[in-house]
């Protein structure tokens, strides 16, 4: 297939970005959306022009490196698929396919369609895990943990941290990512010790960091490649308010 | 790089501890010297990598008190590609009372990696497997559930109980995030320095100790060397020198190479895996091969058509033309035949003609009988994620017809030689996980990488690295050294090299290319004429690379063609070491399939007089061929004898 491509080009943070145009003929209907840029890279290189930077790695949707807004939306518009899942057979021949980094004050482009992502980490920082030194764990099956429960703390940690969801979000909130991470422990007796330092601690850095609110407006849980429900975000605020009542601040922390 | 390296005199002492297998472990663990807490800050560990082996250690050598630093390539530490295993991870914890114990899980790891691990070793691996699973639990890993609450585990290819736990299929991400989230922990305590998108280019050897590494900003270019009292590799396989393969596309051997190229030794290149059930590739673009998790051999029937070329819908084939090869050749183990077996068969399948899809490059695996069994609900909540996946990349229902599998390249058994201390023969530098020679011997059963890089990580090197360290009077050095200063100017005269080339081809062009030759030559099945073919072919595709290859862009930016140019350039001299590796290795055993040396029944035939060791090769500079060291193996407590799983 032949496509027209429309890139957004960005030496570094510091120099203004533009929309470019491409024309990119021969597309395997059958390769992936990466490998389609692959392919462009080629024959730019090949032309003596600079390729396109994108990041990625694993090209099997569970790395949450790659990401890129396709024609406006996070990862394009199958659902449930990030970028590299994502294949050439759902486009049509002569489409033309807009694709732009993720924007997000908390996501600071570096090149291209790479941004610095680093903001979700300083969140994990902030309580994202159980206080558990090596060594010190009783055996696996002391603590009984319901099916339903390890289920549902499964659907919350299956989160790939790619930052779609606040790509996708009008305020570029990062509750959907924070709130699966909550959920994710706080579900389990393992992290019912911490959960209220949990749940202010990462709430505080996720405001710090530069995130916006959440107006229950659903783009995230939408365009999420592993369907994570907007839920967790009203467990979230739960567990906030709880933790509030309880006199736990993230001063206090 | 390292040109001037005098090859010194290596003698591989594997120091295993004295005394019954069962009891060294523990033994050596009271014999090891230890560093006091409260000197524990005065020392600084580098460790590269920040998978399942990386992060796992990292995270414990910090809770201990050291100082550690940590290097990742991706943008974050919790995208290494342990995050991609998806079966589940082995331990010895006989919670289904079928069986298992240390002992058995020992016996079947040597017996899987076909007689060519370190005993020692692997008694070590199957006895700290059950802690794994206690402090994995402890983070929050959300493994799968019985109805009451308790810990379900499943089965897996080359054992009989089942032994491996799960968490849906993502267990690597799951086990990852554990070890992530404790990283983390330590980051956020000021314990650990994370570097993101840095590049390990080179090690810093001084007096024969490793000292500290030469790292690459990604995302400026800047050149910088960083100090430690021990370095640690964790830095995964080598499959990618195959181009394609189910690792990620960034994963390389850069940093294992260059500590080659300063004098550690590589041992048993030539021992890579082939995953038996991958997706086929689809045509040119193929830009990296996925896997489909051999759990799917759990509920899934492995078959080809009976007759050649049947275009027939697979469907409307009836059971009298289906070869359910697997099942028809090992009774006893059917489809859950350990990778290597079930790699080779399908090879034999298609390469006969029977292969199935439009390229007539897989064979099928077929889901209607467990469906009809189970229900499609439960095949759903089993494997929805790999079905999904695999409609994705095929457009096939893989509930409707069956998938179409193919093997591919997966996991290096092969890595730097370490001792039993995990220290490679550089003092001071210690390899962990996938990138050591491993545990696994020629051949590694599924749901063991991601056991073997948490045992490395979490209970094992903490112990040693301290014993190292107490046990070592090395002089301050800081990054005035000469060695610092001349590795930097090593490693920055590399990178100009590269972008002055300005030839004709892409970095990409040149590395499928390489891994062409290498599957075709050094793939599932290997003869002399092959490899001698492919150490013709290789150091010409070196030359073409160092002539003709095109880096765009500039030294001081992000610029991924120049990353990627420096990876191939390293992967192209591996890819003759594993060759030769596996020219010299005159027997089958495992992963390594010598055509020459079979059994009447198409069966690997080892030579147990000739060659139960382990091969370490030594660089000896440019252009000079490297010098094999042996490490012999003994097998005390497993008797050595031809695999069956029949």
């Amino acid at each position: 297939m032949n496509l027209k491509l429309r890139i957004w080009r960005q030496k570094n943070a510091g120099s203004p970005g533009r929309l470019v145009d491409y024309k990119l003929d021969g597309v395997s209907a059958d390769s992936s959306f990466l490998e389609m840029l692959d392919l462009l890279n080629e024959q730019l290189i090949t032309k003596g022009e600079e390729p396109v930077a994108f990041d990625h790695d694993c090209r099997e949707g569970i790395c949450g490196m790659c990401g890129m807004m396709i024609n406006g939306v996070a990862h394009g518009l199958r659902p449930a698929v990030t970028t590299c899942q994502l294949h050439m057979r759902h486009f049509r021949d002569g489409d033309t396919i807009i694709v732009e980094p993720w924007r997000a004050k908390a996501f600071p482009i570096i090149k291209d369609l790479i941004v610095d992502r680093s903001a979700f980490d300083r969140i994990i920082q902030a309580g994202g895990f159980i206080s558990v030194t090596t060594g010190s764990a009783p055996d696996g099956n002391v603590i009984p943990v319901s099916k339903t429960k390890a289920d549902l703390s499964m659907d919350a940690a299956a989160c790939i941290g790619c930052g779609a969801c606040v790509a996708a979000c009008p305020n570029s909130s990062a509750m959907l990512f924070t709130a699966a991470k909550i959920a994710h422990l706080n579900l389990l007796p393992q992290g019912e010790v911490e959960k209220y330092e949990r749940v202010v601690g990462m709430v505080a850095r996720m405001d710090t960091e530069g995130f916006g609110g959440c107006t229950n407006i659903g783009e995230c849980t939408a365009v999420c490649p592993k369907s994570i429900s907007q839920d967790f975000i009203a467990k979230m605020n739960s567990d906030f308010i709880k933790a509030t009542f309880a006199g736990v601040t993230a001063a206090e922390k | 790089m390292a040109t001037n390296t005098q090859p010194v005199a290596v003698k591989l002492n594997a120091a295993v501890p004295e005394g019954p297998i069962q009891e060294k472990w523990d033994r050596h663990r009271f014999q090891m010297k230890l560093v006091n807490p409260a000197n524990r800050r005065k020392y600084n560990v580098i460790i590269v990598g920040s998978g399942l082996a990386g992060a796992s250690a990292a995270a414990t050598l910090a809770e201990q008190g050291y100082n550690v630093e940590c290097f990742c390539y991706q943008d974050s530490p919790r995208r290494a590609h342990s995050v991609a295993a998806q079966g589940g991870i082995n331990a010895a914890k006989n919670y289904r009372n079928d069986g298992d114990s240390i002992y058995r899980l020992f016996y079947d790891t040597v017996k899987g990696g076909d007689y060519r691990a370190r005993e020692a070793n692997v008694y070590r691996l199957a006895q700290v497997s059950v802690n794994i699973i206690d402090q994995c639990v402890a983070q929050g890993v959300p493994f799968a559930r019985e109805y009451g609450g308790l810990l379900d585990t499943r089965s897996f290819g080359g054992a009989q109980v089942a032994r491996t736990f799960y968490a849906r299929g993502q267990t690597g991400q799951q086990l990852l995030l554990g070890a992530y989230q404790a990283l983390e922990r330590q980051i956020g305590l000021g314990q650990v320095k994370m570097y993101s998108r840095a590049e390990m280019l080179d090690v810093v050897v001084i007096d024969g100790r490793a000292r500290g590494i030469v790292v690459r900003d990604m995302a400026t270019g800047k050149i910088r060397s960083h100090l430690g009292d021990a370095v640690v590799l964790a830095t995964g396989g080598y499959s990618n020198v195959f181009y394609l393969s189910t690792n990620a596309k960034g994963c390389n051997a850069t940093a294992v190479w260059r500590a080659y190229k300063r004098g550690a030794v590589f041992a048993n290149p030539c021992f890579t895996q082939i995953h038996p059930t991958c997706i086929p590739p689809a045509g040119e673009h193929q830009s990296k091969l996925t896997l489909m998790s051999e759990s799917l051999r759990n509920d899934g029937r492995v078959w080809a058509p009976r007759k050649k070329g049947d275009n027939r819908n697979p469907r409307d084939i009836p059971e009298s033309d289906r070869n359910y090869y697997l099942e028809e050749r090992y009774p006893a183990f059917g489809n859950l035949v350990p990778r290597d077996i079930a790699s080779r068969a399908a090879k034999v399948v298609v390469d006969d003609g029977y292969g199935v899809g439009e390229l007539k490059n897989g064979v099928y695996l077929d889901f209607a009988d467990a469906i009809q069994r189970l229900g499609k609900k439960i095949i759903q909540e089993r494997y929805g994620n790999l079905f999904d996946m695999y409609m994705e990349i095929t457009g096939e229902d893989a509930y409707n017809v069956p998938m179409r599998i193919y093997p591919a390249l997966h996991y290096t058994m092969g890595g730097l030689w370490v001792d039993y201390n995990l220290m490679s023969n550089i003092p001071g530098l210690f390899v962990i996980g996938e990138a050591n020679f491993s545990d696994h011997g020629a051949n590694r059963l599924g749901a063991s990488a991601l056991m073997q890089g948490l045992a490395d990580g979490y209970f094992i090197l903490p112990y040693t690295l301290g014993n190292y360290l107490a046990d070592t009077k090395a002089d301050k050095v800081d990054h005035n050294h000469a060695a610092f200063k001349d590795t930097e100017a090593e490693v920055t005269e590399q990178i100009t090299r590269l972008l002055k080339i300005k030839g004709k081809r892409t970095v990409d062009s040149i590395h499928r290319e390489l891994g062409e030759v290498m599957w075709n030559n050094c793939g599932m099945g290997r003869n002399e004429a092959g490899l001698k073919e492919a150490l013709a072919k290789i150091p010409a595709i070196r030359a073409e690379f160092w002539e003709n290859v095109d880096v765009p862009g500039e030294s001081q930016d992000l610029n991924q063609s120049l990353e990627k140019a420096g990876r191939v350039a390293d992967f192209i001299e591996l890819a003759e070491l594993v060759c030769r590796d596996a020219l010299h290795r005159r027997e089958s055993c495992g992963a390594h399939f010598r055509e020459e040396y079979q059994t009447e029944e198409g069966e690997a035939q080892r030579d147990d007089e000739n060659f139960t060791y382990a091969a370490a090769w030594q660089f000896s500079g440019d252009g000079n061929e490297p010098i094999l060291h042996k490490e012999p193996l003994t097998f005390e407590y497993v008797k050595l004898s031809q695999r069956s799983y029949k």
